[in-house]
């Protein structure tokens, strides 16, 4: 399965390799071009009837991880963050490091050796290490190198009615969905890009913008999604299962409105669910793509995924589905000239 | 079968405080072609009695290792079907953040540890740790759904894979104390190639992690004359002093301690030299927190001693042993019980 296969290799920001491959293997033979950029973006065409406007459908291939910066004494490993995660989900989770995939696991002093009052403050970075089950330095590094990156541990799983846990869903579920539009879709002109380093501050987009040069953009994410208890409706992001969310604005776009209300309409004319991203938190490729060149219009439309930026995030199949029928739904319209 | 699949499959398994039971199949079959006897007591502990030779003054030597290991507990179940829960056993709230966990209703749901994201909280919050309180479970089932399925009160378990790291080095959940009984194993297996005098027990434990019960009633039942706790203690990490860890690989730790029997201590120690088999010294001068301390003052008394596997971040759900600490804890035991004789015992005992 794929959304599998692409949430369980590794894909850390700079490191985008394992992800790139799988994505040209799946697509080559659906695009009439395709080319990995200089700095790493896969730029795929398809060919169609209408070339009207100029559309790119963007979903970086990166996730969050660590890399790591020093080999102590003992064997163990020193690392620091790539991209935005919170520190208190390090602790006891298991990972995988560099190219040879050596297996560790993130350990700290134990519990029981702290003082209660320790307790209630977070683990600092600096009291983590990541242990490989060596007893040297000289050990250590026969297996693993400064610099090397680390990526989560964790499979996916489809649990409850219809969700699914997996690392990096944020974004291999954009990957997903362009992998599968690019397979489906015939005869509609537009340009599937994978990006860069997203995560480490928008990367691998603005260079891709630049090559496409694209009059309408589409970025599909993976987003923030909180909808445990005791949170007021406003403070709410996105609601799992409740389809496609449409982002108004965050801290790198200001969605345009009119773009927006057609997405809205060809959402509800399709009967499809959709909600809105009510949140202005976090930022994406987007703010590269319409700052790009002359600007363009970009909207951004993303899978709702509880514990974002850890090994254990969550979303819903139909969120999915339903965001996938959107995207065709917008193809279609786009197709007859009416985007 | 092999000490480390024991230890995996046990690792893998669920066996949280009160609710070890599910062990028992495990265990049962891989002790049970090594025993005399096997029978459970009325709090579920596994006493597998394995006979000495020409026994005469019927001595007994008792081993305990836990089966049991931390966990959850269902509290309350939401509108919107998230788990509210507590803890069984020590955890650190901070440890089970972005976790894994199956739940244990009427059947096994999988689910994940969710908090608030740091997006939502305030700036100064991220370094505060998340209270248990204010986490949940997400199951993906609506309310209606689950109450047909999970009740409060169900058990749960933080789910992980038990995996192979370098050298001889194990990672996984619940380790504490399935390394224990794994190092019973292994001397059970030993002790099945040599002659012993004394008739020995292995009894898998229960409730260790709340208040050493299962030891309590266990070694009442038997009635010992020497009880032996094999339980794990803390593995060297850089932030802890030399003087109250122990380092991995190099076997297991002595207790020394007012809860350890001099003699027999000494006798341990003597044995492991004997043997080459290396171990090293864990000071203890209180009460263990482990099932030698049940064993000690039960009935009129019983003469003790416990061995720590050496073992990195205890009651996480990535705890790290070295399977070479198991087989020297496994070693170390069987050559000890074979140097217990009916003639000697009681010089040993002596004060």
């Amino acid at each position: 399965m794929l959304l599998k296969k692409l949430t369980e290799a590794s894909g850390v920001s700079g490191n985008e390799k394992e992800v790139r491959d799988i994505i040209l293997d799946e697509i080559k033979v659906f695009v009439d071009e395709i080319k990995v950029d200089r700095l790493g973006n896969i730029i795929a065409y398809k060919k169609g009837k209408n070339n009207s406007k100029k559309l790119m459908i963007a979903a970086h291939m990166d996730e969050v991880g660590l890399m790591v910066t020093d080999i102590d004494d003992m064997g163990l490993l020193k690392f620091t963050t790539v991209g935005g995660i919170d520190k208190r989900i390090l602790v006891s989770k298991p990972v995988i490091i560099g190219k040879k995939k050596i297996s560790g696991v993130i350990g700290a002093k134990p519990t029981h050796l702290q003082e209660k009052e320790e307790w209630k403050n977070a683990l600092d970075i600096e009291q983590l290490y990541i242990d490989i089950g060596v007893n040297t330095k000289e050990e250590a590094e026969k297996l693993v190198n400064i610099g090397d990156y680390v990526a989560f541990d964790s499979q996916y799983i489809e649990f409850g009615e219809n969700l699914v846990k997996a690392k990096a869903l944020d974004n291999r579920v954009g990957c997903c969905l362009l992998v599968e539009l690019i397979k489906e879709i015939k005869d509609i002109d537009f340009y599937g890009v994978f990006t860069v380093m997203e995560e480490i501050g928008l990367v691998g987009a603005g260079p891709a913008a630049y090559r496409v040069n694209p009059d309408l953009g589409i970025i599909l994410e993976g987003t923030l999604c909180y909808d445990i208890p005791k949170l007021d409706q406003h403070l709410i992001p996105t609601t799992l299962n409740k389809g496609p969310a449409i982002s108004l604005v965050d801290r790198t776009t200001l969605y345009n409105i009119n773009f927006r209300k057609k997405i809205v309409q060809i959402a509800e004319n399709n009967h499809i669910p959709y909600q809105y991203r009510k949140i202005a938190m976090g930022g994406n490729d987007s703010g590269k793509i319409h700052t790009n060149k002359e600007g363009s219009i970009t909207a951004t439309i993303s899978v709702p995924c509880r514990n974002i930026h850890s090994p254990t995030s969550v979303m819903s199949k139909d969120d999915y589905k339903n965001t996938f029928k959107l995207l065709k739904a917008i193809l279609y319209e786009y197709k007859k000239g009416e985007l | 079968m092999d000490t480390k699949d024991l230890l995996e499959m046990l690792s893998n398994s669920s066996g949280v405080s009160g609710h070890e039971s599910r062990l028992n199949d495990a265990i049962f079959s891989v002790f049970k072609i090594y025993a005399d006897n096997i029978l459970i007591d009325n709090l579920g502990n596994i006493i597998i009695l394995k006979k000495g030779k020409n026994n005469g003054s019927n001595t007994k030597i008792m081993i305990a290792g836990h089966m049991d290991e931390i966990g959850l507990m269902v509290k309350y179940i939401e509108d919107n079907g998230f788990i509210r829960f507590t803890n069984i056993g020590g955890i650190d709230p901070r440890t089970i953040l972005g976790q894994e966990v199956i739940v244990h209703g009427k059947k096994d749901l999988f689910g994940v540890i969710s908090s608030k994201p740091p997006h939502l909280q305030e700036p100064a919050e991220v370094n505060k740790a998340i209270k248990m309180e204010d986490m949940i479970i997400d199951l993906g089932y609506s309310k209606e759904e689950l109450e047909k399925i999970i009740s409060i009160g169900d058990t749960i378990t933080i789910k992980r894979d038990f995996k192979e790291l370098q050298g001889d080095r194990f990672t996984g959940k619940a380790l504490d104390d399935k390394a224990g009984i794994a190092a019973m194993y292994e001397c059970v297996k030993e002790l099945s190639k040599i002659n012993h005098e004394a008739d020995v027990y292995f009894v898998c434990t229960v409730q260790e992690e709340v208040g050493t019960r299962g030891a309590l009633t266990s070694t009442y039942k038997i009635n010992p004359d020497i009880g032996i706790a094999i339980d794990v203690g803390f593995g060297s990490t850089p932030e802890l002093s030399k003087s109250d860890t122990l380092d991995m690989g190099k076997g297991p730790g002595i207790t020394i301690g007012g809860n350890i029997h001099l003699g027999l201590r000494e006798k341990m120690v003597e044995v492991s030299k004997e043997y080459n088999i290396p171990f090293q010294i864990e000071v203890t001068p209180g009460p263990t927190g482990t099932d030698a301390r049940a064993m000690q003052i039960t009935r009129e008394g019983v003469p003790s001693l416990c061995l720590s596997i050496p073992l990195r971040y205890m009651h996480t759900s990535v705890e790290v042993v070295d399977m070479k600490d198991i087989k020297n804890t496994g070693k170390l035991l069987t050559f000890f019980i074979a140097s217990i004789s009916n003639e000697n015992l009681e010089g040993l005992l002596c004060y």
